[in-house]
């Protein structure tokens, strides 16, 4: 009998340790798929995170460097500069990326770092168990905001690669989410791009994946999915935000 | 031939020369010059120089350029090697092999331009947290400072560690002759463990975490196992007039050359002094201390801080005779007179302050 569908190679064997619900399982695969599909596992050189997802080191079939707090940006422009001929993308959690790693991650763009980010926003930090983050919406209730984020003391959500489309080294910049099949497959082909952009040495890449943590917002995963869609997707732009130059995007 | 060089740009000299290949820095006086002659040289060299957007990215760029198995090297100041100290935690319990160069200023707080030592419990005793150490080294002349630049980086090969240089303001600024001898080196083995890309082998994972307790006491009792052949492996001293001495200075760097002065001085008048000078900060060259303990009837750390380096020297001589400090800080110097009347005053006149 022929297979018609087999795990990917661009991912270990090791169970994912993610809780029921939780979208990081989905972007994985997809990014497991793509080390596949375009021949890099053994080109590939990952930065971890501190986070959720500051295991998936054992879950990326490539090597992987784990970075501290925020830091996984400038571990991978190290990495990068030092062996230009690798692929070198990041991991990394709203509060990783745009919370205590913000500098990191505006200062890499700024330089055009030959670099991938991927950014993935669940609007709470997971790991620590419900804080508010820097992506928390106005009004969401956090274990550090028990009554709501009060946008007059706490401020308002940071919307990242809304920034970033501000910042020329930055050419590739994508929004997405996972929360239907038609947004996994958008999210897949937005990866796809960043990749490319970043082998063919275009400059630094970008994709927002919006996510969801169903045990830290307190709801199941079906209601997870929902909160996501009518909540979270209306404050963040969506879509590829910039492209690069030669497929008429701007500069700038 | 000679060269006149400036400490901080022969130290980047030797990097170079040592096989560094990439610079990742932040300006901060007085330790621009290494960043500067780096960004002038490393490109013909065929490395890369990058200026990183605080001390904090040069670190992380430290810790992910060493990670792929490179030799790199960062240069700072005190106020910027105190935004490095997590990463120095991280960059241990990784094991990544680097080299950071102090070149230590008037503190604390943004503090001054002057030179001082008082980094000197950061260097030792791990700024960062955990159980750590670095190995710190510290050069008394240009020319040292070439030299041990160089063997640095075997160093932190040799023993997946990081290594600290650590100079004053004056060291970094000042200018002497120096000569480029041919290094041998150490035999190092490959580095088989770096996360340079999986081809034909499995993946590597370089991380600085540990899931369970247990796996976390057993790491860091390897660690400890490191740390002590270190100590065992790596102590280094320079004596100077010791041989005869009843009474011995502890000085090293800038310091020591100005005490060096002072024993000179008080050799004159018939004193029977020395001084013992670490090069290595850590390990505390306790070994060759401990065998003057017999002979020294008192020793004098003399340092440019509140003295920090002093409770070293009375760890080891715990107790069995006087041990008493003389410094200045905040980027002032003392002058060998000062330490002559100073050891006359604490120790041969036998008043402990």
């Amino acid at each position: 009998m022929k297979p018609i569908l087999t795990k990917t190679t661009g991912l270990t064997d090791r169970h994912f340790h993610y809780c029921p619900g939780c979208t990081h399982g989905i972007i994985h695969r997809l990014i497991g798929e793509l080390l596949e599909e375009m021949s890099l596992i053994e080109k590939t050189i990952g930065v971890a995170p501190v986070g959720c997802s500051g295991f998936c080191e054992n879950y990326f079939a490539c090597d992987m460097i784990g970075a501290a707090h925020g830091r996984a940006v400038a571990v991978a422009t190290g990495a990068k500069r030092a062996r230009p001929d690798r692929f070198v993308f990041t991991y990394q959690g709203d509060g990783d990326g745009a919370s205590i790693g913000l500098a990191e991650t505006i200062s890499a763009a700024a330089r055009g770092e030959r670099i991938t980010s991927i950014f993935v926003n669940n609007a709470i930090y997971g790991m620590t168990g419900g804080q508010m983050a820097p992506t928390s919406l106005v009004g969401q209730r956090t274990s550090t905001s028990p009554y709501g984020r009060d946008a007059e003391t706490m401020g308002f959500p940071l919307d990242l690669p809304k920034i970033l489309t501000q910042v020329e080294g930055a050419v590739y910049v994508a929004s997405v989410s996972v929360d239907s099949p038609q947004g996994i497959k958008e999210a897949k082909k937005a990866l796809r791009k960043a990749f490319q952009v970043q082998i063919d040495g275009l400059g630094y890449s970008f994709v927002s994946i919006l996510s969801t943590c169903p045990t830290n917002w307190g709801v199941n995963p079906v209601e997870a999915l929902e909160w996501l869609q009518t909540k979270m997707k209306p404050c963040f732009a969506l879509g590829e935000l910039k492209i690069p130059a030669i497929e008429g995007g701007s500069k700038g | 031939m000679a060269l006149l060089m400036k400490g901080n740009e022969a130290i980047a000299e030797a990097a170079i020369q040592a096989g560094c290949r990439l610079f990742y820095g932040y300006p901060i006086t007085p330790s621009t010059e290494i960043p500067e002659y780096m960004a002038k040289k490393m490109k013909a060299a065929g490395g890369t120089y990058l200026q990183a957007e605080s001390e904090v990215a040069a670190i992380y760029m430290v810790y992910g350029a060493g990670a792929v198995g490179e030799r790199v090297m960062t240069g700072t100041s005190s106020p910027g090697f105190s935004l490095m100290q997590e990463g120095l935690s991280f960059l241990f319990a990784a094991e990544i092999p680097c080299v950071i160069v102090d070149v230590m200023r008037g503190g604390p707080g943004l503090g001054g331009l002057g030179p001082t030592q008082a980094d000197y419990f950061q260097l030792t005793k791990g700024g960062g947290h955990g159980d750590y150490h670095a190995i710190v080294l510290a050069p008394s002349s240009v020319q040292e400072m070439v030299d041990l630049t160089k063997e640095s980086f075997d160093l932190a090969d040799c023993y997946r560690n990081l290594v600290i240089i650590a100079v004053d303001g004056i060291l970094g600024q000042m200018m002497e002759p120096v000569e480029f001898p041919p290094y041998e080196g150490r035999k190092l083995e490959p580095k088989t463990w770096a996360a340079s890309g999986a081809e034909g082998r499995p993946k590597n994972n370089v991380i600085s975490y540990y899931l369970t307790p247990e796996l976390g006491e057993s790491e860091n009792i390897r660690w400890g196992d490191k740390m002590s052949k270190i100590e065992e492996t790596e102590q280094r001293f320079v004596e100077y007039e010791m041989e005869d001495a009843d009474y011995a200075f502890v000085a090293f760097g800038t310091s020591s050359r100005i005490t060096e002065t002072a024993v000179d001085m008080l050799r004159e008048e018939g004193i029977k002094v020395g001084l013992y000078r670490p090069v290595t900060l850590w390990p505390f060259p306790e070994k060759g201390l401990t065998a003057r303990l017999n002979q020294i009837k008192g020793w004098m750390s003399v340092e440019l801080s509140a003295g920090q380096m002093v409770e070293d020297v009375k760890l080891v001589v715990n107790g069995k005779v006087p041990v008493c400090f003389h410094g200045r800080m905040g980027g002032m110097t003392p002058e060998p007179e000062d330490v002559v009347a100073a050891f006359k005053a604490q120790l041969l006149e036998g008043v402990q302050k």
